[in-house]
């Protein structure tokens, strides 16, 4: 048995790794991600990666940030110390709107990278998780579970043919900036 | 699945656009003349002058709309750049009716009994200022607050600003025009720097001119009132309303067999822009409200007051609904922006939202409280609207048809736009 954990296919052209991608569909080979330098048009829609729903999350961040804001000025405001502003009602509504619209902003943007830092494993004083250094470099990376993909040696053909440079069995999962 | 497009297609003026266009014209020219007919002159005045100006500053937008992409150097929207520009063509015939409207408006008088029961002698528009002698201390109509502001806003510095600025936004919109159909003949990367030069120099004009148009045309209606967000708040206005009008042309355009290229990737970016502006129109809309609100002095709260009265609270909130909450709502989602029909119907609302809004801006300083609040909008309001509409379609249509093709084939970016993918 084995102790190859993934297999990972290192391109140096998107082009050829694209074609690698669609190789390794043809064949039914599952791919477990795809890690690349830049932007690659389309490569979702060729994975299958369903539309991210980080929207609907800043949405319910919003929501809850509205709420909050509004809240605390009823409280503070009408509620626990009604003061007389210009001579306007203590539950003067226009006055609420800029900071309730403040903390609406806030709390979605505030909510939307604490989401994407959960998502992605990515706290402050962490080391990054990646399976290959040079993807963020110079490297485009398909990476195949190895486990119950067999044999190995047809996946490694499959990546060479394709173009890939180098192709590689990790025993570990990660490798990471120490 | 890749389509062929045909980039020599031209836009053929005819059959059920043409007609429809003429009926519209038909009803705008009976409604006008039975406003004058039945009395109505002033309130006919008015709506005139809304359309007029809402005309304008739609084409003006389109102008604009050419002017950012150069400056952005966008490539999405190379392929459908000839609707702002049949837009930007059309300007000169929209200013030149708004200066008709005005100059008819500044000269035609009648004599009404004012608050101090004396008889005076006012024109249909710009009553406030307009009126003679209203800076001369010894006649009857003399206002010492319209005369303090009589060095700019006089009848001849009036009239010379609105032709000057008509003008040279219509000479950079002929400029822009022109350098892209060249370059439909001569390819080559002149005309598209030539461009970029212009629509820069247009912009800075543009961004300094545009709130003193809206002070002037509109603003001055209620002349010893002012606020200086109203700038802005018109520009407002006048750009999420062009765009809507440049987006419901092009889905119009795409859902009659032309422009083949065009898809969902461009529709999702007129979308964005659509419910960015709406938000961004709020916002303007808002900071002028609040300061007046808050601040609370009379002279400057009377503008709020009189659109507060119970003839005109329920269009005041309808304009909130369908230019803010409307638009939030239908346009939120990644997928409806992507939706052509949806869209089509949102850049209706804001159409007609558009109008109400400057309905809002002319209508209690001019027409006044009507019986009730539902008779504040009747036949007149609708036939010139009807009207002033079937005219823009009929000349942007008109100026659509006589380019060579539909397509700007050497325009440098014409093959990002063709392959945008968002």
């Amino acid at each position: 048995m084995s102790k190859t954990k993934f297999i990972l296919g290192l391109f140096d052209d998107p082009d050829a790794m694209m074609d690698g991608i669609h190789k390794l569909q043809q064949n039914s080979v599952p791919i477990y991600d795809v890690y690349t330098p830049m932007p690659i048009h389309g490569i979702e829609a060729k994975l299958g990666i369903k539309d991210s729903r980080l929207g609907y999350a800043a949405f319910l961040f919003g929501c809850t940030g509205g709420t909050v804001a509004f809240s605390m000025l009823y409280y503070m405001l009408v509620h626990d110390w009604p003061m007389n502003i210009g001579g306007k009602p203590s539950f003067a509504i226009p006055d609420f709107v800029p900071i309730t619209f403040e903390w609406t902003v806030l709390f979605t943007a505030f909510g939307m990278v604490a989401t994407f830092f959960y998502a992605t494993h990515l706290f402050p004083g962490r080391a990054p998780r990646v399976m290959d250094l040079r993807a963020t470099d110079d490297r485009f990376v398909i990476a195949i579970d190895a486990k119950g993909n067999t044999p190995h040696a047809d996946i490694t053909n499959i990546l060479k043919e394709a173009g890939a440079v180098e192709v590689k069995h990790n025993e570990r999962k990660y490798v990471s900036y120490e | 699945m890749e389509t062929h497009n045909n980039f020599d297609q031209k836009f053929e003026f005819a059959g059920k656009a043409k007609t429809l266009s003429l009926a519209g014209i038909a009803i705008g020219v009976v409604a006008i003349a039975l406003g004058f007919a039945t009395g109505a002159i002033e309130r006919t005045f008015a709506n005139m002058l809304l359309m007029g100006y809402y005309f304008a500053c739609v084409c003006m937008a389109g102008i604009f709309f050419c002017a950012v992409q150069y400056v952005a150097q966008a490539g999405w929207s190379a392929s459908l750049i000839r609707i702002p520009q049949a837009f930007a063509k059309t300007l000169p015939i929209a200013a030149v009716v708004l200066i008709a409207i005005v100059l008819a408006g500044l000269n035609m008088t009648h004599t009404v009994t004012n608050e101090e029961g004396k008889q005076i002698v006012i024109p249909y528009l710009y009553k406030i200022w307009g009126a003679h002698g209203v800076t001369d201390p010894k006649s009857e109509a003399y206002d010492a607050i319209i005369a303090g502001k009589s060095s700019f806003l006089n009848i001849g510095f009036f009239l010379t600003r609105l032709v000057v600025f008509l003008g040279v936004y219509s000479l950079f919109g002929f400029l822009l025009v022109k350098y892209s159909t060249n370059e439909d003949e001569i390819g080559g990367m002149s005309n598209y720097n030539n461009s970029f030069k212009m629509a820069c120099i247009f912009l800075v004009i543009f961004g300094f001119t545009t709130p003193i148009f809206a002070f002037d045309t509109i603003m001055s209606l209620e002349a010893r009132w002012f606020s200086t967000m109203f700038g802005w708040y018109n520009f407002a206005a006048m750009w999420v309303s062009g765009l809507a009008a440049i987006t419901l042309v092009i889905i119009l355009l795409k859902q009659n067999g032309y422009l083949s290229w065009v898809n969902e990737n461009h529709f999702h970016n007129f979308g964005q822009l659509i419910f960015g502006f709406s938000v961004f129109w709020t916002y303007t809309w808002f900071a002028q409200f609040l300061l007046i609100y808050y601040a609370n002095l009379p002279e400057e709260a009377v503008y709020f007051f009189r659109r507060w009265e119970p003839e005109f609270k329920p269009w005041f909130w309808l304009n909130i609904v369908v230019n803010f909450a409307l638009p939030i709502l239908f346009l939120m989602a990644r997928d409806y922006k992507r939706m052509i029909n949806r869209l089509k119907y949102v850049c209706i609302l804001v159409l007609v939202g558009h109008w109400l809004d400057y309905y809002m801006m002319v209508s209690p300083s001019t027409i006044g409280p009507q019986a009730h609040w539902y008779s504040q909008i009747g036949w007149i309001e609708a036939g010139v609207a009807v009207g002033f509409a079937g005219l823009f379609t009929f000349l942007m249509l008109t100026a659509l048809s006589k380019f060579k093709a539909l397509a700007p084939k050497n325009h440098p970016f014409l093959q990002e736009s063709l392959h945008h993918h968002i």
